[in-house]
């Protein structure tokens, strides 16, 4: 990537980002989607950076998927996020930390609705009261997870077992970050980096050691799109703007995608398969996928956490020929068996596209 | 191939560094006044061969700008050089020599 010019553009879009004492809001759908990013999150913060992290099992989802949807009105979406903001207030945190990049979206959007209409949080302070008899503080810093990560970059790397480099060339990886578009495209001030050219995740890599490519459709959607997919018929949109994405960067050869949402990294996974049981057309190099990975885990990975530890078993990319390129060592009898060592179901194997 | 119920849509993407452009270049050399069109769609409005078939002058003549030609000899072999696009054209572009000078460039003289 040329990051003459980014350079200058960068220095405009900093953020303030608190040093510890954080309170974790989850993501509603990542658990399921890859369940090992959150825990591999806390792990590093919590044992590697020795940081407070404080992760409630009280706090629910905070509707952005709904609100985006039309499902459910604003009104309510801000009455929920009053409720996580109340369970942060209880435990005596003011420093809060979303997981998921529409979370994130949401919080920023109502935050600055209510510094620009007062009015609005004490309707909302008065029906989380009448509710629930909840009452709250706003954050006084509010960071995304990945920029926590972007921030404590180099101690991470510093403590790192691997590096994103080829272990039999010894040149660096070739990857491609997508950031998802809550994060910075609303309020460009609230991203590392700005708008156009976000660089946390672009940093991250880089202190990983890994170049990073600049590719033409980089600040185009995943695909996820909201309603573009909860409805069946409409997923032809979704799926064919992923796929701009990979025509996109296809020919730069990337090792592989990093992603900061949480359903970026999962339709940028799943997409490549579907396309290739619908087209017979993959991306990856040898007929296989690009492996994508969020920034968590590759962050888990670059630490020397064992792959299947941190979830990278579900992904349906295979991501083993990228741990060949970094040189992680992994059992291959592993990858389908929990803590305990039994074996949970091994998936179909794919008709097109090769998965070794 | 499998099926899940949707469709992956052809990408519309125009892609100004391989498309070919030569053809639009020799037109408007040829029928410089092409420059002046605004994109009312007058033309096309006017166009009696639009109404029996898919065929328009202004979206045959931007996507020849745009180095989309794939169907351009279909499309102006519809053209009956009536000329009532000229007629209703507020700008002056000669459209009649326009195709004339497509099918030149195609050959189909």
């Amino acid at each position: 990537m040329i990051s003459e010019g980014k350079k200058t553009l960068w220095n405009d879009y900093q953020k303030e980002i608190a040093d510890d004492n954080y309170f974790y809001a989850r993501s509603c759908i990542r658990q399921n989607f890859f369940p090992g990013a959150e825990k591999t999150f806390l792990k590093i913060l919590k044992e590697e950076l020795k940081k407070d992290v404080y992760d409630d099992p009280r706090h629910t989802t905070c509707t952005g998927i709904a609100y985006h949807s039309d499902v459910v009105s604003l009104e309510t979406t801000m009455t929920v996020v009053a409720r996580q903001f109340a369970l942060m207030t209880e435990r005596g945190y003011r420093n809060f930390v979303p997981s998921c990049i529409t979370s994130f979206g949401i919080y920023t959007e109502i935050m600055e609705l209510w510094e620009h209409h007062p009015e609005i949080e004490d309707k909302i302070r008065h029906l989380l009261f009448k509710a629930t008899g909840r009452e709250f503080k706003v954050p006084a810093n509010l960071a995304h997870s990945s920029d926590i990560i972007y921030k404590y970059r180099n101690e991470i790397a510093g403590m790192s077992k691997f590096k994103l480099i080829n272990k039999n060339t010894g040149a660096p990886l070739r990857v491609v970050e997508h950031i998802g578009c809550h994060y910075a495209r609303m309020f460009p001030h609230k991203g590392i980096g700005g708008a156009e050219y976000p660089c946390v995740l672009s940093g991250l890599a880089e202190t990983f050691g890994a170049e990073v490519i600049d590719y033409p459709e980089r600040r185009a959607c995943c695909g996820f799109g909201f309603r573009q997919y909860v409805i069946q018929a409409n997923r032809g949109y979704s799926i064919s703007c992923s796929k701009r994405k990979f025509e996109s960067m296809a020919p730069y050869k990337p090792d592989l995608i990093i992603t900061n949402c949480p359903g970026c990294p999962y339709f940028l996974d799943s997409w490549q398969y579907v396309i290739s049981e619908m087209e017979g057309k993959t991306y990856g190099q040898k007929g296989q996928g690009i492996p994508v990975l969020t920034f968590e885990e590759l962050s888990g990975l670059m630490m020397g956490y064992n792959p299947w530890d941190i979830g990278l078993q579900m992904h349906q990319i295979p991501v083993e020929p990228l741990l060949d390129k970094i040189g992680v060592e992994y059992q291959q009898d592993d990858k389908y068996c929990d803590a305990q060592g039994r074996t949970f179901g091994k998936p179909v194997i794919p008709e097109m596209i090769k998965i070794c | 191939m499998n099926s899940f119920g949707f469709e992956i849509q052809k990408d519309n993407t125009i892609e100004y560094d391989k498309n070919d452009l030569s053809l639009a270049a020799f037109v408007l050399k040829h029928e410089p006044s092409l420059y002046n069109c605004i994109q009312c769609g007058s033309c096309s409005g006017s166009c009696p061969a639009s109404a029996i078939s898919s065929y328009q002058f202004r979206k045959m003549q931007l996507l020849m700008r745009r180095g989309e030609i794939k169907n351009l000899r279909e499309d102006v072999a519809h053209c009956l050089l009536c000329g009532k696009c000229i007629l209703v054209c507020p700008r002056g572009v000669n459209t009649r020599n326009v195709i004339r000078q497509i099918r030149i460039a195609l050959n189909m003289n």
